[in-house]
């Protein structure tokens, strides 16, 4: 996802804008006002646990799986692997592999088990047959570890990104769009709750999934409707103008064994991102929560399609060097491509989806942390379990309020950042600390508190400190086109870890820590782990949805 | 609502369910499905990684006009997900979900 919004060549400057942005801020308004309305309409009952965190559990499948595909399709898998696949052709398009693939695992094991033993938060099913309070602190702990760098990616990209696309020019006028995008979204939340949070990401989604098939139908049109021409045409285009020879491997990929724990990230990642799981309450039945999935993957899968269209596209119609000189870079290949299509008024739409996407995305984001802080940290560990519905309610409020203002103020800071860092950490983490984890709690009758708390904070230690002396925080050599490092830190180098990304270290390390830790601890109730098999399969005693 | 998280009173109807042939039975079918599956495409995943990463020359040469081998793989991978989503989604609306409720029923269904 926005793994893609990686070196962001300078953000900042944004003198020369395309299009026009009144229109683009007129699209993103009447967005933003029709998404209040409906927010405000939907929410009118949300005084509940359960209608706060979980939407009732009242959403359909299909209405789930298309919110899922919102918040999943983040603006940098539209801006970021369309623009990857116009610059280095094959290797772009590799990432929307593993970010589909990876929805597999959610479908087959997760999902549904998640959805019958849980309540409202990821810790509701690793902490249920273990020790409740060390295990949910762990769990939240990971969740807001994710959470974290996820939403500080968002807001990062949200600010240059936006910028660009709204012609603010300036840190401050950047630092202004920032604290807007966070206000409206903290205003979603904690108005909307879950329910209202969903249909931002509903409206969204279709948005983004119909301005992106337009997009592609037009492309194909220019090429008879003939991938093969497209291909053949944009990679002629890409090498007259002195580039490469897009639709051949390892333009983007130099180090293989890098590649690999990319992709491992990837495809294990997903299942373990907490604002995905928590996707998954808000639908009645565990037979819902899989249509859910089955939605989400026709349609992230469909989209990827229409990137790789739009990638080609790009580099054919715009061309790579228009794209890298363009104020955004390589995020900028598909809203070139919209004004080269469309002119004004696509340019209009696209940007204004783009907005909409950061909204949707940073907004399911702070309602699930919000929400473990609430119902984990608070509920569980403060009042040791028992806080009012209501009061947890206000807590995750108060926490979503925190949150975004946490969120604001770091995107200030990021703003500017390489933040490919942040979103591999936010997999990495996912796949080394939480699905561990999710998998043996449900499948491993053995599994106990010890194994757990071994294998969360392992895996998140573990993928924290390689990231940290890893080359993406330092030591890069300098860019001669840029003059300036591809690294966080410009100037120091104590990086020992070779690789960019830690999941071919960290996510087996997780599995193992889970493992060793289980097996040297005696800890082990049949009774709750009878409970807990019989409801993750029946459903027998599974949250049902409320009425009103 | 049901039972709430720490002083879960534990019923052992759900230990004689666990214990129960009809439980085994249904956990086994489940299971018999699901992990091969996932080890069929994670295996498959991992080969277009590593055919990716190792067998560049391969995966750049032209199959079908100007659509390469990488490319076609690639594409088959989103065909084998959408079919391995299709075929589950059914098997478990079909086979699963009737045993699973029928069990559930058992226990007296949903509270």
């Amino acid at each position: 996802m926005s793994a893609l919004l990686t070196t962001a060549p300078s953000l900042v400057p944004a003198a020369t804008t395309v299009g026009n942005p009144a229109i683009n801020i007129g699209i993103f308004a009447l967005f933003v006002v029709v998404t209040l309305a409906i927010v405000i309409r939907a929410s009118r009952n949300n005084r509940s646990a359960a209608e706060y965190y979980a939407g009732g559990r009242a959403f359909t499948g299909r209405q789930n799986g298309i919110a899922i595909a919102g918040d999943y399709l983040s603006a940098a898998s539209f801006l970021g692997i369309a623009g990857a696949i116009a610059i280095n052709g094959y290797d772009g398009f590799l990432y929307s592999i593993g970010f589909l693939v990876a929805w597999l695992v959610a479908l087959l094991l997760v999902a549904e088990l998640l959805r019958n033993v849980g309540k409202y938060t990821m810790a509701d099913v690793l902490s249920f047959r273990l020790r409740q309070r060390p295990v949910r602190i762990a769990a939240a702990t990971s969740t807001l570890v994710v959470s974290f760098f996820y939403l500080l990616a968002q807001m990062a990209g949200a600010g240059g990104l936006v910028a660009l696309l709204l012609g603010v020019e300036g840190a401050m006028g950047q630092r202004l769009v920032i604290v807007v995008v966070g206000l409206i979204m903290i205003f979603y939340v904690i108005y909307g709750g879950m329910k209202g949070t969903t249909w931002v990401q509903i409206i969204k989604a279709v948005l983004l999934i119909i301005g992106a098939g337009i997009m592609t139908l037009w492309v194909l049109s220019k090429f008879g409707f003939s991938l093969s021409t497209l291909l053949g045409d944009a990679t002629t285009a890409s090498q007259e103008a002195g580039g490469k020879d897009l639709l051949q491997p390892g333009l983007q990929y130099k180090n293989p064994i890098d590649f690999i724990s990319l992709s491992m990230a990837l495809v294990l990642g997903t299942a373990g991102l907490p604002h995905v799981l928590m996707r998954f309450y808000t639908v009645p039945t565990s037979r819902e929560a899989r249509r859910s999935v089955v939605w989400a993957i026709w349609l992230i899968g469909v989209f990827y399609l229409f990137t790789l269209v739009l990638g080609f596209g790009a580099a054919d119609l715009v061309g790579a060097s228009t794209i890298k000189n363009a104020p955004g870079g390589v995020n900028s290949a598909a809203p070139l491509l919209a004004f080269q299509l469309g002119g004004e008024i696509l340019l209009g739409i696209i940007s204004a989806v783009a907005f909409a996407t950061i909204l949707a995305v940073v907004a399911g984001l702070t309602i699930t942390a919000s929400a473990s802080l609430s119902h984990d940290i608070y509920n569980t560990v403060v009042k040791g379990g028992r806080a009012t519905p209501e009061e947890e309610v206000k807590v995750a409020r108060l926490a979503a309020l925190v949150l975004g203002a946490v969120a604001i103020i770091g995107g200030i800071f990021a703003l500017g950042q390489n933040i490919a860092f942040l979103v591999a950490l936010a997999f990495a983490i996912a796949a080394s600390a939480n699905l561990p984890t999710i998998l043996y709690s449900l499948f491993w009758k053995r599994f106990n508190t010890r194994g757990a708390l071994w294998s969360i904070y392992g895996g998140l230690i573990s993928s924290i400190t390689l990231i940290i002396f890893s080359p993406v925080v330092s030591g890069k050599p300098i860019d001669p086109l840029t003059n300036k490092s591809p690294s966080m830190l410009q100037g120091v180098d104590f990086h020992w870890f070779p690789l960019d990304n830690p999941g071919i270290v960290s996510i087996p390390l997780g599995f193992v820590l889970g493992y060793i830790g289980t097996v040297t601890s005696k800890e082990y109730s049949a009774a709750k782990y009878a409970e807990m098999e019989v409801r993750s399969l029946t459903g027998h005693g599974a949250e049902v949805a409320t009425h009103h | 609502m049901s039972k709430e998280a720490p002083d879960r009173v534990v019923d052992d109807l759900n230990v004689t369910m666990q214990n129960s042939p009809e439980f085994a039975q249904l956990r086994s079918k489940f299971r018999k499905f699901v992990f091969p599956m996932t080890a069929l495409f994670l295996a498959w995943y991992f080969l277009f990684v590593l055919l990716s990463v190792f067998a560049k020359d391969f995966m750049g040469t032209r199959v079908l006009g100007n659509v390469t081998w990488g490319l076609m793989l690639g594409l088959l991978q989103f065909v084998s997900t959408f079919t391995i989503t299709m075929v589950y989604a059914r098997w478990a609306d079909r086979v699963f979900d009737p045993e699973a409720e029928a069990l559930a029923q058992k226990m007296g269904g949903q509270q």
